[in-house]
């Protein structure tokens, strides 16, 4: 036990009741947080026949890959068994348009608002701050009768759309924020030399927004991935992205479930804002920051 | 019409005008790039907000009517059994999720602030459930809480033959497994907002009540807890929203089940909507999640715009 206050490292510490709670108490909570994750992990390489006698805790006695295999390319989403890949796949399609315009989109209305008076934009930016804090269930209805008279509802370019629409209020507040802490000293250099506003934009704002924009792709690519509720409602069957997926995979099956498979899949549709995650570390608590102080 | 400008002086009338011109050049471009948000805006969050309100008074079953029937779909929401076990849910998760998050937040941050060894590590550990999704997290929960081949057979096996705990299969416990996921999702959250808030606090405060000999714990009551307060503010608002925006989690963790006995409000909407062709009653439930957002948002809205007002030069 007192290995682990007393060990040989930068800054050693005397050895104290107090500090040996402290980390205590700090084992037990990474414990709580990590068992699920650890569980999962394990039911996914194991058999079936050990899933049923087993220990959910206990490291596979029988190590097997074929639950990854079998959740990737053959598990069954009710209506067919092509796995979770197609999920993958959509949810990519998804993905990559979604990040790409929603931060666009967010940069120029951040831009604009930071530097310009337009008659109106503060209030309506104020508006649009208090419609992220409610729940899309207020808007779904309404939005999938506008989507279904352009003849767009359940398409690849509605679900887009509709990430598009419903980041804006997350992407163009980071980028305001951003913007209104660069000198403004700046902007009128630039508009002095006769620049305007996509010039300004293009060449003196842009270029300086490359660590807003990373936090942006950050909180975009973990929220869209992450999206079920969207993609349920305006993605269409063929589009369904990951989460669905998944959730019909677990959900649907009949006889008995494939704990093993459907833990797979979870953990491959996890992997991906997972990766995120452990990747950019600070990046990820700085979109979290700058997002938690909304309003 | 011109009367105006030519009863003014000639140079007047250069330069207000030019000026005017310059002005417009630069607006305009801005204006039109504002066009998109202004759409969004005014089409996505308030048109169809508006709308939602106007079906709620509406005989609407699976499409849409525009007729009135008054408060008709209120009535009949709030005789809905299923509506009202949904309301009774989100109060029992709101109201044990809120402070469970809050509190494991804040003394996940207070230990990790004791300049700890691993403390990037540890803190990785805390936080990475928030990247999940919520149905990841749902499904996990499930599996690791399911009463035959979960926790709960573990304990079985250690040699506590009675040992119950098998909370997602039972109706009036059901909720309290959806906050336990829920607590363990959100409390990396919250840490993450106080630790810097910590992070923030001047280090003479520490040296001070040293000197004054008051012991730690005191000093996080009475001295930090206070100073800490608009990141406690900030934390509460998004975890009572994400509470009013509950649904996922119930989707994938219980559907609901068993039985009625985990319904939420959000998921009542949706399918209300999506299944059960009830449009009206549908938005009627979605109205009132909108007003319940709006009271918790109020006061809070209130005190960041003081805040703002006072802080400022």
């Amino acid at each position: 036990m007192t290995q682990m206050v007393e060990p040989s490292g930068p800054m050693p510490h005397r050895f104290s009741w107090a500090r040996l709670g402290i980390y205590l108490v700090l084992g037990i909570a990474a414990f709580f947080f990590l068992i699920p994750l650890w569980v999962t992990l394990m039911t996914s390489f194991k058999t079936m026949a050990e899933i049923r006698f087993g220990n959910i805790l206990a490291w596979p006695g029988h190590f097997t890959v074929a639950p990854w295999g079998k959740a990737w390319s053959s598990a069954c989403t009710g209506l067919a068994c092509t796995g979770i890949k197609i999920g993958f796949w959509n949810s990519v399609r998804i993905l990559v348009p979604s990040v790409i315009i929603s931060i666009f989109v967010g940069a120029i209305t951040g831009y604009v608002i930071a530097f310009y008076k337009v008659p109106g934009a503060r209030v309506g930016f104020s508006i649009l701050l208090i419609g992220a804090f409610i729940p899309y269930q207020v808007f779904l209805y309404p939005l999938v009768r506008i989507f279904s008279s352009l003849g767009l509802y359940g398409t690849l370019p509605c679900i887009i759309i509709v990430h598009v629409m419903f980041g804006l209020p997350l992407m163009s507040l980071l980028f305001r924020n951003f913007y209104s802490a660069l000198p403004i000293e700046l902007f009128n250099a630039a508009r002095v030399d006769g620049a305007g506003f996509v010039t300004i934009f293009r060449h003196v704002i842009l270029p300086m927004s490359t660590p807003i924009i990373i936090v942006a792709t950050i909180l975009q690519v973990t929220g869209i991935w992450n999206d079920f509720i969207l993609g349920l409602t305006f993605a269409g069957r063929d589009n369904w992205p990951m989460t669905v997926q998944l959730n019909n995979i677990v959900s649907s099956t009949t006889g008995e479930a494939a704990y093993n498979v459907n833990m797979a899949a979870t953990i491959l549709t996890a992997a991906v804002p997972l990766c995120v995650y452990l990747i950019s570390g600070r990046w990820f608590v700085r979109g979290i920051a700058a997002g938690a102080v909304k309003g | 019409m011109s009367d105006s400008i030519l009863q003014q002086p000639q140079q007047g009338v250069e330069r207000p005008g030019s000026r005017w011109r310059a002005r417009l050049r630069t607006q305009w471009p801005a204006a039109i790039a504002l066009l998109p948000a202004a759409l969004i805006l005014l089409v996505v969050y308030i048109g169809t907000m508006v709308w939602t309100l106007r079906l709620s008074f509406t005989s609407s079953k699976m499409l849409p009517v525009m007729d009135f029937v008054g408060w008709n779909q209120y009535f009949r929401l709030f005789n809905t059994e299923r509506f009202i076990i949904s309301i009774d849910n989100i109060w029992v998760f709101g109201v044990l999720f809120i402070p469970g998050a809050l509190v494991c937040g804040f003394m996940l941050a207070v230990f990790i602030d004791q300049r700890v060894r691993a403390e990037g590590l540890l803190r990785t550990i805390f936080l990475y459930p928030y990247a999940l999704s919520f149905i990841v997290t749902g499904l996990v929960w499930q599996w690791f809480l399911n009463p035959t081949l979960g926790l709960q057979k573990v304990i079985h096996d250690l040699g506590f033959p009675h040992f119950q705990f098998d909370w997602i299969v039972q109706p009036t416990r059901v909720v309290y497994t959806l906050v336990i996921a829920g607590i363990w999702q959100a409390s990396g959250l919250v840490m993450a907002i106080l630790l810097a808030g910590l992070r923030g606090i001047d280090a003479e405060l520490w040296k001070a009540t040293k000197i004054d000999a008051i012991p730690a714990w005191r000093v996080y009551f009475s001295i930090i807890l206070p100073m800490l307060s608009p990141m406690i503010a900030t934390a509460s608002v998004l975890l009572a929203v994400s509470v009013a925006k509950l649904y996922d989690l119930v989707v994938a963790m219980t559907n609901g089940g068993p039985g009625l006995s985990s319904e939420v409000p959000a998921k009542f909407v949706m399918d209300n909507f999506f299944e059960r062709s009830n449009v009206g009653l549908g938005s009627a439930a979605a109205s009132v999640l909108l007003v319940s957002v709006i009271v918790i948002l109020s006061p809070w809205i209130y005190s960041q715009y003081f805040r703002r007002q006072g802080g400022r030069k």
